[in-house]
């Protein structure tokens, strides 16, 4: 009896400790680059205490015009990204409109593509001289006028922003709309209204807080974001605040200006995402209580096939024309050339694999790095969302604000904060892939978290009682029962962090070294040199990458008998996860 | 790489390397360099055990792999990895990465000669004088302590599309550049990135005056970052002209059949000149001196001739015909010393004036 109490006691005690080295853990992961953040910006060179840098930050034209193009550049996308894509989302959840569920599909299409590759794609189309369409428009009128777009303006990136950010939107209004149930509506059809007036009196009012949700995802989106800036600004003759923190690391590097500059974007991020808890609650937009039946499908009638022609031409300017574009500049002659039989070639292909030497090496980086953090992040957000989800120990409060806060820092501040961290002792860290893993597994967390924080609401503790009262510990617990019944959860988290990582640029451009480069720097700096022709064929491969693991997470034996198709499983479970994601 | 004040010691030191850079005559006193080094079976072989070579350079990336390539098959059993970005990037990559103690690097070229001014006095490069750079170089195109030798030589021009302007009135100097009708045509790259531009930026505005930018920018120009971006969208037909950028991409482009055309410029042309050194730790040390030897050598500068549309100091080495000779070109000086000294405030006002 004795022994048994004893043994029963250290699984307790067991417990604690996971749950103190989680903390430790996390404290490690968000804590420390933030200090350094505020260390830095708060620093003058030779580390004394000042504000010179916030004041140089809102005094310096060169820093103010920065912070007020992102203002633009984030309220226009934030605008633009609710407009198209809250009534994009009611028809494919509310709707007898065809093929719903492709639209859905090809909206994660253009969530799984990288802002920065989507822009580099965009100016292949949209230059003003040598861009494909423009080069149509000017064929097809026959004269030799202006542009007819113009990618290298503020507008142009709003737009290419926007392409990238409204699958946010999206799929946040989409998910409220597919969980508002029927009875609310039928109520409203019952007391007289037509299906328009009940759309407009119940429908819309439940979608609105998820709209409102989705324009904040959107605002932080685009302003935070390195890729598609980085890309355009340049060319287009400013700078964004993000390229601005990033061009701080030329020589002479200025690290306590990037993290002065960091700092309101920190700020920022933290202010909104509080107003949005204040104002929305705890729950957001969920629909409390019910099981209503299948949400009612408004008949559109002979609108069905026009609306989803328009679904279908505004996917295109994120999916369709972009690939289109890529697929052109990998196998023409000239990127800017539309591909004929005489101008096919696979130069660039056999350049990309056989000659260039930073290939290989990028793409192994990338690789296990994105396994790494997939399954690093996977674990730990598993066995967080469980400590926290049954809450398994006094202190899960705790644990559940750490492993959500990172959301709060945008990717770029994090990459200079663990610059600052790890670049000097007693752990250096830069220039090993170390460094990235914890970048990636610090940004991937919370919506990892999230998720499997959601999943485990709708799973009952009856199974697990069942196992904790024939004697087994947590742990085990939650190896033998929870995990296996989290199957389809797991592996959509997994996939999700697995794809997060592979498109993730903004950390990394600050936080490679020549012999940890991963796929998105290599391809950043080969736009650099204007090597769109490699660029195109190395960004077909790592899609084609993504794709590929995706496919084959979704077959892994074992694990499949409850997994849905792809495109059933990512579509809804990472809706809850994808509006928290930023890049 | 964060140097403190400039100390007494140390402007002796730059005028010392100011003396002994690049196309400066040089006194006939001189301490004797390091000798020369031979290929010999030991070091190919002890190359051979490390198995391994990281060059970083600022060469346009196919002519890097080409050379690359090359080297491979010169001496099987050795990987070679091209680490190429903007002079300028690389400058700022071995800074960050040597401040953190992390010594990936074996073999650094950069389009920034007043870099090697930096390195040398940082001490971090490493002496070696391969036994081509002692045979077949002008002594004023070699370190006088062996640390480094120029590599490869070539100019920043103008140059336009010929499919979008006709030769009678394409710009036939920087001033022409300012004519109202190139507003919004013009593509240039950017000195905080190449190190071609940085040192063509410095020759310009010590000969135009800084002027000349602030007009310059009036006319909307396209900004990219590397040197050899301009040409590419010269041939992509997404600008018409460029401002500067590397002689050696049009040479490559037009000898391709792509429309484009050089201009030398009458006020002179920027003379750009690309060192090449070992460094002190590298991580291969064997490796990367069997790259300094081969990348000096008659064939692989034939090759990046040839291939590359650069130009080499190498007195072996033949020009390919149709290709102007330097000595038909007003060149302007150049002086690394000089760019050293002022590239950050360089980088300062070109941002300013151009806003990136």
């Amino acid at each position: 009896m004795a022994s048994r109490a004893l043994a029963s006691r250290f699984r307790t005690d067991l417990s604690a400790v996971v749950l103190a080295l989680f903390a430790i853990v996390l404290c490690i992961l968000v804590v420390l680059p933030i200090g350094w953040l505020v260390v830095f910006g708060f620093s003058d060179r030779s580390g004394k205490l000042t504000l010179a840098n916030f004041r140089l930050l809102f005094t310096d034209p060169a820093f103010i015009q920065p912070l007020f193009t992102t203002l633009v550049l984030a309220l226009s996308a934030s605008v633009i990204c609710c407009l198209v894509a809250a009534p994009m989302g009611w028809l494919v959840a509310r709707t007898d409109m065809p093929l719903r569920r492709a639209v859905r599909f090809l909206v994660m299409a253009s969530f799984v593509t990288p802002p920065f590759l989507g822009a580099i794609a965009w100016e292949l189309l949209a230059a003003p001289n040598s861009g494909l369409l423009n080069q149509l428009g000017r064929a097809s009128m026959s004269t030799d006028g202006g542009a007819l777009f113009d990618v290298y303006t503020l507008p142009g990136l709003i737009f290419v922003v926007s392409c990238y950010t409204f699958p946010y939107v999206f799929v946040l209004v989409s998910n409220a709309l597919d969980r508002v149930p029927s009875d609310l509506e039928d109520a409203s059809a019952m007391l007289g209204a037509s299906a328009w007036r009940t759309a407009r009196r119940v429908t819309i009012p439940l979608a609105l807080p998820a709209v409102a949700a989705g324009a904040l995802v959107a605002f932080l989106q685009a302003m935070t974001l390195f890729g598609a800036p980085g890309i355009l600004a340049l060319p287009a003759g400013f700078h964004t605040i993000t390229t601005k923190i990033w061009s701080l690391f030329q020589y002479p590097p200025k690290p306590e200006l990037a993290a002065a500059a960091s700092l309101p974007l920190l700020v920022v991020t933290v202010l909104l995402l509080r107003a949005q808890s204040a104002v929305l609650g705890r729950r957001g937009y969920a629909v409390v209580g019910g099981r209503g039946g299948e949400p009612r499908a408004v008949r559109l009638g002979a609108l069905r096939w026009p609306a989803l022609g328009l679904c279908l031409a505004i996917l295109s300017l994120p999916v369709f024309l972009p690939y289109a574009a890529l697929l052109n500049a990998a196998f023409s002659r000239i990127p800017s050339q539309p591909l004929t039989s005489s101008r096919f070639t696979l130069e660039h292909v056999r350049f990309v694999f056989t000659e260039l030497s930073s290939t290989r090496l990028a793409l192994k980086n990338t690789l296990v790095l994105a396994l790494l953090a997939a399954t690093i992040g996977t674990l730990l957000a598993l066995v967080i969302s469980y400590l926290t989800a049954r809450a398994a120990s006094r202190g899960h409060r705790v644990l559940a604000f750490l492993a959500t806060a990172p959301i709060a820092i945008p990717a770029i501040a994090l990459g200079v904060g663990l610059f600052l961290a790890y670049t000097r002792g007693p752990v250096v860290l830069y220039g090993t892939l170390w460094i990235l893993l914890v970048a990636y597994v610090t940004i991937e967390l919370p919506p990892a978290y999230q998720q499997l924080q959601a999943s485990f609401r709708t799973l009952s503790p009856e199974m697990e009682e069942a196992s904790r009262i024939l004697g087994a510990s947590r742990l085990r617990t939650l190896r033998d029962v929870t995990a296996p019944l989290l199957g389809p959860s797991l592996i959509a988290t997994w996939c999700f962090v697995f794809v997060a990582v592979v498109r993730e640029l903004s950390a990394a451009a600050i936080l490679f070294t020549s012999e940890t480069k991963v796929l998105s720097v290599l391809i950043f700096d080969l736009n650099e040199s204007g090597d769109l022709a490699a660029i195109a064929v190395l960004g077909l491969t790592m899609l084609f990458l993504s794709a590929a693991v995706i496919g084959l997470a979704n077959v892994v034996p074992g694990l499949t008998r409850r997994a849905m198709r792809a495109e059933r499983v990512l579509p809804s479970t990472w809706a809850a996860t994808a509006a928290t994601v930023r890049r | 790489m964060q140097k403190g004040m400039v100390g007494g010691p140390e402007i002796l030191a730059r005028l010392v390397a100011a003396c002994s850079v690049l196309l400066i005559p040089l006194g006939a006193t001189r301490a004797a360099a390091p000798a020369a080094s031979k290929v010999t079976p030991e070091l190919i072989e002890a190359a051979k055990k490390e198995g391994k070579v990281v060059w970083y350079t600022a060469v346009d990336l196919p002519v890097a792999e080409r050379l690359g390539k090359a080297f491979e098959a010169k001496y099987p059993g050795i990987e070679l990895r091209v680490e190429r970005s903007g002079g300028e990037r690389i400058f700022q990559r071995i800074g960050q990465e040597y401040a953190s103690n992390i010594h990936a690097v074996d073999v650094v070229n950069s389009s920034d000669a007043a870099h090697f001014i930096v390195w040398k006095r940082d001490g971090i490069l490493a002496p070696y004088v391969p036994e081509d750079v002692a045979l077949h170089y002008a002594a004023d195109q070699k370190d006088p302590d062996g640390l480094f030798a120029s590599w490869r030589v070539w100019l920043s021009v103008i140059g336009y599309n010929t499919k979008l302007v006709k030769p009678e009135e394409a710009p036939k100097s920087f001033a022409d550049l300012l004519d109202p009708k190139w507003s919004g045509k013009i593509v240039k790259g950017h000195p905080g990135y190449s190190g071609t531009i940085m040192t063509a930026t410095y020759q310009t505005a010590r000969d135009l005056g800084w002027d000349y930018f602030e007009k310059l920018a009036k006319q909307k120009v396209m900004q990219v970052q590397s040197s050899t971006d301009p040409p590419k969208k010269l041939a992509l037909g997404e600008r018409a002209v460029m401002a500067d950028g590397n002689e050696y991409n049009l040479f490559q482009l037009k000898e391709k059949g792509e429309p484009v055309e050089i201009v030398y410029p009458k006020e002179g042309t920027p003379l750009i000149v690309g060192p090449q050194g070992v460094l002190k730790d590298a991580p291969h040390p064997n490796a990367a001196r069997l790259l300094q030897s081969f990348l000096f050598s008659r064939e692989a500068q034939q090759l990046m001739v040839d291939f590359g549309g650069l130009r080499s100091f190498h007195e072996l080495v033949k020009d390919k015909p149709g290709r102007k000779p330097l000595r038909e070109i007003k060149l302007m000086k150049d002086d690394p010393a000089a760019v050293e000294k002022q590239a950050d405030e360089i980088k300062a006002r070109y941002s300013k004036i151009f806003k990136v």
